[in-house]
């Protein structure tokens, strides 16, 4: 289970201490699916970085199975099962989606098992296994082998920054379906940071998160239709 | 031959015992061991030190060995190899140079290399250099390559430095004739003090003639790297240079690809980038349980791979 616990993130720069995330509490229990939303700038990517210790917070507490992980580095809680897919992932030139599924397990992953976490994120493993993961790579491409990387884990809780960004509508089609199967046939609890509708309609609960509060925080089928009603109110060309 | 012998041969030549078919096993100025094949043959110089290689036309996947290693301190070495490629042949020859240096003199060895490569013939060429040794004397490795194409020829050059030369001043000329093509693979990886310069002259003279040269590259510590590749298109031609280059620490890279044309249907392209290792790179490796200076290592071992 992770708890985040009064947790608070400010940066300073040239105009000043800005507050990025003020004060945030939430939950999620194991083997959830919780899609944190809300405007841009409201400050989820920061929560999700924060969850994976590639930023540290200001205050507050992250308590990751009972044990406080606020201070430990990106390494230690990724050894404790946590996991992170970047919103741009990086590139690496002369590593393969091999290479790289080889050391998100561990140890040399057998071709058929690599085969098959690329064939779940909608990618024919033939053509892939010996592909460099560099610029050649279409950004669909890489934001589903960046999924793939996740699956190869034994995680206990993924954390998707924003998969939808920067892809096309068929390869999005493809990361919903992934992201449903995901979340059918594995335990681990997954936080997404996402803006799409068909994302959070397959949650099993919703954050919103606006001015670096949570503004609200409850099951899908409860908060999806009222945030569609406020977008739907909102809309001056009606 | 002994443990260090044996193990630099490893190092540079990938050899694990007497190598299939021809080779010739150079130790500390002086050759060792010899043999030719039914195709291949290997002979002394009779005015200088080296040897004439001289493939026979149409001779398919053989190859030759011919490593170099030194294990004295104080050694000065120079040696002219010659290669003869026969037209039609397919060869790959496995060179490569080790120093082992545990005494306080320098030790070198310069490799001037000329390769005059027939008519539709093929060869790929690996060249290894390595140097180890806890004494106080320089390792130091600067060959000269010379390379000639005949029409129709192919030619794959890989050069490898990742370990232990104090100082590489390395200088390669090609000329290419009709619908000769060229590839130089480079790598290269530099830490302390260490010095490495290299040139390179590729004219493509030929119609049709072709030239991809890749050059990669590390430099740790305060070591220095210069590069230097020109491709002169002199016909109807296409060449693409590229320079990549990884810099850390207090190190200095620099890098000038020089492109130019003198026919008006030649094709010629370059790129050069120096950078540091992405941020992002080293991040992504830690989300998956590797720790900075883990992750840094699969960097910098995936570019040089």
């Amino acid at each position: 289970m992770l708890e985040l616990k009064h947790i608070s993130f400010n940066v300073v720069d040239e105009k000043g201490e800005k507050d990025i995330i003020k004060d945030i509490s939430l939950t999620v229990e194991d083997g959830k699916f919780l899609v944190i939303t809300g405007p841009n700038g409201g400050g989820k990517s920061t929560l999700a970085k924060l969850i994976m210790g590639i930023e540290k917070p200001t205050g507050g507490q992250i308590i990751w199975n009972d044990q406080d992980i606020t201070d430990l580095s990106i390494t230690e809680r990724a050894k404790l099962g946590i996991g992170y897919a970047f919103q741009h992932p990086p590139r690496f030139k002369g590593l393969s989606v091999r290479d790289l599924l080889g050391i998100a397990h561990g140890s040399d992953l057998p071709e058929d098992q690599c085969c098959a976490y690329l064939t779940q994120v909608g990618l024919c493993s033939k053509d892939y296994l010996n592909r460099q993961v560099d610029s050649s790579l279409s950004g669909g491409e890489i934001k589903r082998i960046e999924i793939a990387t996740l699956m190869a884990r034994d995680l206990q809780l993924a954390i998707y920054d924003e998969p939808e960004a920067g892809i096309d509508l068929w390869s999005f089609n493809m990361l919903v379906e992934s992201f449903k199967g995901i979340s059918k046939t594995r335990k681990e609890s997954m936080v997404i940071i996402s803006h799409q509708e068909r994302i959070m309609k397959i949650a099993d609960e919703i954050a919103i998160i606006a001015d670096g509060y949570v503004k609200k925080i409850g099951p899908q089928e409860e908060v999806f239709p009222e945030l569609m009603a406020e977008f739907d109110n909102n809309c001056s060309f009606r | 031959m002994d443990k260090i012998d044996r193990s630099m041969l490893e190092a540079v030549a990938d050899l694990h015992g007497t190598p299939q078919g021809a080779y010739n096993i150079r130790k500390n100025g002086e050759g060792v061991e010899r043999r030719s094949s039914a195709n291949i043959t290997i002979e002394p110089k009779a005015d200088k030190p080296g040897i004439d290689i001289t493939v026979k036309p149409g001779t398919k996947n053989e190859s030759v060995h011919i490593p170099v290693i030194i294990t004295e301190t104080g050694v000065d070495d120079l040696t002219y190899n010659d290669f003869y490629i026969g037209d039609d042949s397919d060869v790959v020859i496995v060179a490569g140079c080790g120093i082992h240096n545990s005494g306080d003199k320098k030790s070198e060895h310069d490799g001037i290399h000329r390769f005059f490569i027939g008519k539709n013939a093929r060869i790929k060429y690996v060249e290894k250099h390595y140097g180890e040794g806890d004494g106080s004397g320089e390792r130091v490795l600067n060959p000269k390559t010379e390379i000639y194409m005949d029409e129709n020829s192919y030619c794959e050059m890989e050069s490898v430095q990742i370990k232990g030369v104090d100082s590489t001043k390395r200088d390669t000329v090609a000329k290419l004739q009709k619908g000769a093509s060229l590839v130089i693979l480079e790598k290269l990886m530099t830490h302390g003090k260490q010095i490495a310069h290299s040139d390179m002259v590729i004219e493509l003279n030929g119609e049709n003639a072709s030239s991809q040269i890749i050059s990669r590259s590390v430099a740790k510590d305060s070591s220095e790297q210069v590069f230097y590749p020109r491709a002169v298109g002199n016909a109807k031609c296409r060449a693409h240079v590229q320079c990549d280059s990884i810099i850390m620490g207090d190190a200095k890279i620099r890098s000038i690809p020089e492109i130019a044309a003198n026919h008006w249907d030649a094709n010629i392209v370059h790129e050069a980038a120096i950078g540091r290792i992405n941020n992002d790179q080293l991040l992504k490796l830690q989300t998956m349980g590797k720790t900075e200076e883990e992750a840094e290592e699969i960097i910098i071992n995936c570019f040089l791979k």
